[in-house]
């Protein structure tokens, strides 16, 4: 099909013959407000543009408009708007759209957010397509609209058992006004026949059999290949380079020099590509390159060791910034029945998504044409135009499935490069690959964090009082991308007297979001430390949680991101507790001896709830083994395909395990990254995955969101909870070890 | 001995098929296949033979292709995710990759694929403990290992686990 549909800003249908012999019709609606993402519209009014195809053999294609990461994104929107469409699942086709957000609407894999953008605006695209048949097969047959119904891609009317499919009316139906998309009616949940079920990724069949779908799979005619030598060091710069010796060997098209002006503003170094007619030649002619590197001229002591030097003098300090001041928590700390004091912290971690980064481009003619695996596109289409000095207008981006993102693709460095290089090789496609190195090398790391927490305790056993010094990455007294601190972190909004501060430190290191961002490392700090106060509060962490919540009730919101509900917190704590067989205190008597242990942990991120219970056998007391997960969720009112809602809950589990007990860890020696491959930076494998993990979704009355994310970071938390019941010792520190 | 770096004749057989190219001998068959054969299902994910998202197999073995330098393998037999399902193994392995929706982002499963297929050509009913063995070079970053264990449970009974 065609992947372009027209931009009708006044909202009718348009008709267009594709191909000869395929009848389109785009339905164009407005963008309703509650679907807008923020920053999409840009002030004007958006619109967003699905795209339903129906061809004379009743064939309906649905355009999906999001970038695929794995998180089943390209099966679930479409399956939005087949449900209120009314079509024949089993018979929908799906075709990625192109980039273009001015079209589609938001086309970003991140945040958790496609589902609560999608909900509303996806179902009433499909709604509207369905109400235009509906009058088109009116007025064919002399009857009122409203006596006609439809039926997995049939107009049916009752009265007469007439039965017609959809491509009957689908010329007529293009021809008329779209519905208000405000108001179109859409199914009641009770009619649902396709959300709520089981369906399978979309791609599944071609990813089994090895079909090309990704991004490092485009092959293009008189395609040429690159691989590049970025600074080894970040804020580095090329003082030199001889070339001279890569430019003779058979193959090589050309060297391209990446200027830092050009592409650092978007988080890439100093670098040479070099371009071949394979990417193995490109690959092997890179190691002749003779290039000379300088440091960032503002110098500093950026490794590792003096970073955490320098935090553990900063954490004895006071914070420099205020994030949040409730009540006098100095004072309700001095008059505290009990006080709890730790400290933890966490590493640099790199995203390590299994295909490395790549893109390709072509420019020509001063138009630039990218096929690039993005989680935001939108973005990285200015970014590029900035890059290259052309109009965001020039670009083209097509959308290949992206092998993993976990956060890597929000920032387009990669997008750039290619960009770059393409500029320097007009007229042929170019496809820039990372290696593996290059990749772990140049990624936008999840910031390393320390922290400070007191906590004071009533004499009933409540919380009193909390404060935390948190002391990561930042400049200007602002913290960098992904070091922030939420001043609503739990449970800020539930204690009377609480100081949450921080202190920022400067560093070269390009920072970015990771799965679950933020959350990751606050779930591990503040449910780790929960649980350490549950214990001088003399009960367990649920126990400590259900005091602190309190009645059901929906707490002031933040400037950004959801509010909380307490109650929805108590319902899946509760749910968890009970589907584990939770029973406080040590998961089996004498678990020093057996080394088994069982632990919890709770967290509310991307407006998911998410509580969680891990059992653990510490093997020979050095190695934790996380032997079976119980996991308690609710995203809301509907979950919209629970066989891939299941996955991502299981998948983000088991990353969580990854970040806890894998051994991952980023240093910095002297401005650059030491760890090279996976060996030095081991992702989890199969023989470490716990037997089971056990999934119960919690309906509740709010609207559905996202599952990409929110049940990763409980898990991290609930292991080292459970290693502290198995063996009386708190791991403060990830990775965790026990060694 | 082939002379490093100079394209030389190596006819290998790829997926039933007599397949000649000339090539640096040195270049991996992870890159002869993805580029010199045109078969971009097998993928590269480390380069060091740490991640198993290039594995095919070999004269019935799970091979790595990014540590198989293509001169070195001139007269062998490759099959790959692209022929793998004409064999019976790996047929009922891709019918229950595909029965339990195994693939996430779908990156990796090439290679996992081709491992379980070489597994149960080996091991036709492998425990728990062998398939864990067996499947631990192959890393999944979407973490679909539950499912992985499942369908290679199911491929090796024809049941679901």
């Amino acid at each position: 099909m065609s992947t372009r549909v027209h931009l009708d800003r006044r909202g009718f249908l348009t008709v267009s013959l594709l191909g000869g012999t395929a009848l389109a019709f785009d339905a164009c609606v407005p963008l309703s407000a509650q679907g807008a993402e923020q920053g999409a519209g840009q002030g004007a009014p958006g619109v967003l543009n699905a795209f339903v195809r129906i061809a004379p053999d009743n064939a309906i294609t649905i355009g999906a408009k999001n970038p695929e990461i794995g998180q089943g994104i390209r099966t679930m929107l479409p399956m939005l708007i087949a449900e209120e469409l009314d079509a024949d699942w089993a018979q929908v086709r799906i075709a990625q759209t192109l980039a273009d957000d001015a079209v589609y609407g938001p086309q970003v894999a991140g945040g958790s957010r496609a589902t609560p953008v999608n909900w509303l605006p996806m179902r009433r695209v499909g709604a509207a397509a369905r109400q235009m048949i509906l009058n088109a097969a009116a007025a064919e047959w002399g009857v009122e609209a409203a006596t006609l119904t439809t039926e997995r891609g049939h107009v049916v009317a009752a009265a007469s058992g007439r039965r017609a499919p959809y491509a009957a009316f689908a010329v007529r139906a293009a021809a008329l006004p779209a519905p208000d998309m405000a108001t179109v009616p859409l199914k009641a949940a009770r009619d649902f026949r396709i959300i709520g079920t089981a369906q399978p990724g979309v791609d599944t069949p071609a990813i089994v059999a090895g079909k090309p779908l990704f991004g490092i799979d485009t092959d293009l005619p008189n395609m040429v290949h690159a691989a590049i030598a970025i600074s080894p060091v970040f804020g580095g710069t090329i003082t030199a380079l001889d070339d001279a010796a890569v430019r003779a060997i058979p193959g090589v098209v050309a060297v391209v020099r990446l200027n830092s002006g050009l592409a650092a503003a978007n988080g890439a170094d100093d670098a040479v590509a070099v371009v071949a007619d394979s990417w193995w030649t490109a690959a092997q002619a890179r190691q002749k390159l003779a290039i000379a590197w300088a440091p960032p001229a503002a110098g500093g002591d950026h490794a590792t060791a003096s970073y955490e030097r320098t935090a553990a003098t900063l954490l004895d300090g006071e914070p420099r910034h205020d994030l949040a001041r409730i009540g006098d928590a100095a004072a309700a700390l001095k008059g505290a029945h009990r006080v709890v004091t730790a400290r933890y912290d966490y590493p640099f971690l790199a995203h390590a998504t299994l295909e490395p980064q790549n893109c390709t481009a072509l420019f020509a003619d001063g138009k630039l044409e990218l096929w690039a695996p993005s989680q935001a596109p939108a973005a990285g289409r200015k970014a590029t135009a900035r890059a290259l000095g052309i109009a965001p207008e020039a670009i083209t981006i097509h959308m290949p499935r992206i092998g993993g993102g976990f956060g890597r693709r929000l920032m387009n460095d990669y997008m750039v490069q290619a960009a770059l290089i393409a500029k320097a090789v007009p007229g042929r496609p170019v496809k820039l690959l990372y290696d593996r190195t290059d990749d772990i090398r140049h990624d936008c790391y999840r910031p390393a964090g320390w922290h400070r927490l007191t906590a004071g305790l009533d004499a009933k056993g409540a919380i009193a009082a909390i404060t935390d010094h948190f002391v990561s990455f930042g400049h200007d007294g602002e913290p960098a991308i992904a070091a922030e601190m939420s001043p609503f972190e739990f449970p800020a909004q539930l204690v009377p007297a609480v100081h949450y501060g921080a202190t920022y430190m400067p560093t070269t290191m390009p920072t970015g979001w990771l799965r679950a961002p933020t959350s990751n490392a606050m779930a591990f700090t503040f449910q780790g430390f929960l649980d350490e106060v549950a214990l001088a509060a003399g009960c367990d962490l649920p126990e400590l949680l259900r005091r602190t919540l309190g009645e059901p009730r929906t707490l002031p919101p933040p400037e950004r991101g959801a509010a909380f509900d307490t109650g929805r917190a108590r319902r899946v704590i509760d749910a968890v507790c009970t589907r584990a067989g939770w029973r406080g205190g040590r998961a089996t008597p004498g678990g020093a001896k057996t080394g088994k242990g069982r632990g919890f942990g709770f967290y509310f991120s991307h407006a998911g709830y998410f509580a969680e219970v891990v059992d653990i056998t510490v093997v020979d007391k050095t190695t934790i083994r996380v032997d079976k997960v119980w996991v308690a969720g609710d995203v809301g009112s509907h979950v919209i395909n629970p066989l891939n809602a299941v996955h991502q809950v299981q998948g983000s589990v088991i990353d969580g395990i990854a970040q806890a007990l894998a051994g991952q860890k980023i240093d910095v020696v002297a401005g650059a990254v030491a760890q090279e491959n996976f060996g030095d930076f081991p992702l989890l494998r199969i023989d470490a995955a716990p037997r089971a993990v056990d999934v119960t979704f919690v309906p509740s009355d709010a609207a559905p969101t996202g599952l990409g994310e929110p049940a990763l970071p409980p898990v991290i938390p609930a292991i080292a909870n459970a290693v502290f019941d198995a063996t009386g010792r708190r791991l403060r520190s990830l990775p965790l070890r026990l060694a | 001995m082939p002379e490093q770096g100079v394209p030389m004749s190596v006819t290998i057989t790829v997926n039933g098929m007599p397949r000649t190219i000339d090539v640096d001998p040195d270049k991996p068959l992870l890159w002869a296949l993805r580029e010199d054969m045109k078969l971009p299902g097998t993928k590269f994910g480390c380069g060091a033979g740490l991640c198993g998202a290039c594995t095919v197999m070999m004269d019935g073995d799970a091979i790595r292709a990014c540590q198989t330098p293509v001169g070195s393998i001139a007269g062998k037999a490759v099959t790959t995710i692209e022929h793998v399902a004409t064999t019976p193994v790996g047929r009922r392995v891709s019918e229950a990759w595909a029965a339990l929706d195994v693939p996430q982002c779908g990156y990796c499963q090439a290679g996992q694929i081709m491992s379980a297929t070489a597994l149960l050509t080996q091991i036709p009913a492998p425990t728990p403990e062998q398939i864990d063995g067996a499947m631990s070079g192959n890393i999944c970053r979407c973490a679909t290992y539950l499912r992985i264990r499942a369908a290679i449970a199911k491929a090796a009974t024809g049941e679901a686990a």
